[in-house]
């Protein structure tokens, strides 16, 4: 490959690579912390990246917004950007606002429950109620249940 | 700028540091928005991304507590599936059309069916709004009742919360107060 298409194509995919990146760190907040408002922020953050992600495949270098002009006389020399990845994204991110909205009510739902939303508070409770219901009836029902 | 601020939520305990700092990103990400000429997004983004939902987190932090504990697990297993995950991306994209090319797979197909038919069959200058409002006018029903769904849930979460505390076993009465003012 010449030098010039090699550079060509570093540039041409540089996007994908920043939003893999963003993408990941996401990924990585919601997997490795403990804490469930900062699990929904960063499952937050994922979801943005894939919506840029999504964008950036809708635009034509040169072009302009999909936005005709009042009076409808259409210049054929202006090239639109593809209008299809911005209206899937704009209903995303309505659902995706739907589905903080509903993991935050969880969250607090869960906080009045077991008194934390630490992921790892959370399991220890759990184990001491399993615990406490082995007491009370594993015996009858005949060993660890 | 945006690497920036994601790499600053991971690291910040202050979870009302990180609520504000979501509210950084997503306006960040809706002036990306603009600059690849998708300005409904970006309008969206901005209102429910940046408005919306940083006041969502901060209800939230109100009901609960502001400071995240630190974890005690290593963080080596995660970033293993993290890079591993995004090692595949980046090889998925290797394939990909060079950004803002006009001969890519996406822009030849039905995209400018769309943007030719608009102005005779629907009239609208706005082609998004031509689309999600008519030609995929299903999509943003099946959206609407998506988010009457979600209405729902929280509803009935939230609907429970207020009816037991007014039964109340009254064993932490200075969380009741700071509730009752963030919310009803």
């Amino acid at each position: 490959m010449a030098d010039g298409t090699t550079f060509e194509y570093i540039v041409g995919h540089a996007n994908y690579w920043l939003f893999s990146v963003l993408m990941m760190t996401g990924l990585y907040v919601v997997v490795a912390r403990g804490n469930l408002v900062k699990k929904i922020v960063g499952l937050n953050m994922f979801q943005t990246s894939v919506f840029m992600l999504y964008i950036s495949t809708g635009k034509i270098t040169g072009g302009t917004a999909p936005i005709f002009p009042t009076d409808m006389k259409i210049d054929p020399a202006v090239v639109y950007s593809n209008p299809l990845p911005h209206v899937l994204i704009l209903t995303a991110i309505v659902v995706g606002i739907a589905t903080t909205a509903l993991g935050l009510a969880l969250i607090i739902r869960i906080r009045e429950e077991y008194d934390t939303i630490e992921e790892d508070d959370i399991l220890a409770a759990e184990k001491l109620m399993a615990a406490e219901d082995d007491k009370l009836h594993g015996e009858s029902m005949g060993g660890r249940a | 700028m945006l690497v920036a601020t994601a790499l600053a939520i991971v690291r910040l305990r202050n979870l009302f540091a990180v609520a504000m700092l979501s509210g950084v990103f997503s306006l960040l990400s809706a002036l990306l928005f603009v600059v690849l000429d998708a300005v409904d997004v970006a309008f969206t983004e901005a209102a429910v991304g940046a408005g919306i939902s940083t006041v969502l987190v901060l209800g939230t932090l109100a009901l609960t507590s502001r400071v995240e504990k630190p974890s005690s697990h290593s963080p080596a297993l995660p970033l293993f599936v993290v890079f591993v995950t995004g090692a595949a991306l980046i090889y998925g994209t290797l394939d990909m059309p060079n950004f803002g090319s006009a001969d890519a797979p996406a822009m030849t197909h039905v995209a400018p069916d769309y943007l030719a038919r608009t102005p005779e069959e629907i009239d609208v200058p706005n082609v998004v709004t031509a689309i999600l409002a008519s030609y995929r006018g299903y999509d943003t029903l099946g959206e609407t009742a998506v988010v009457f769904t979600a209405g729902i849930g929280v509803l009935l979460l939230m609907s429970g919360l207020r009816r037991r505390r007014e039964d109340g076993d009254d064993d932490d009465d200075d969380e009741d107060t700071e509730k009752d003012g963030g919310v009803y």
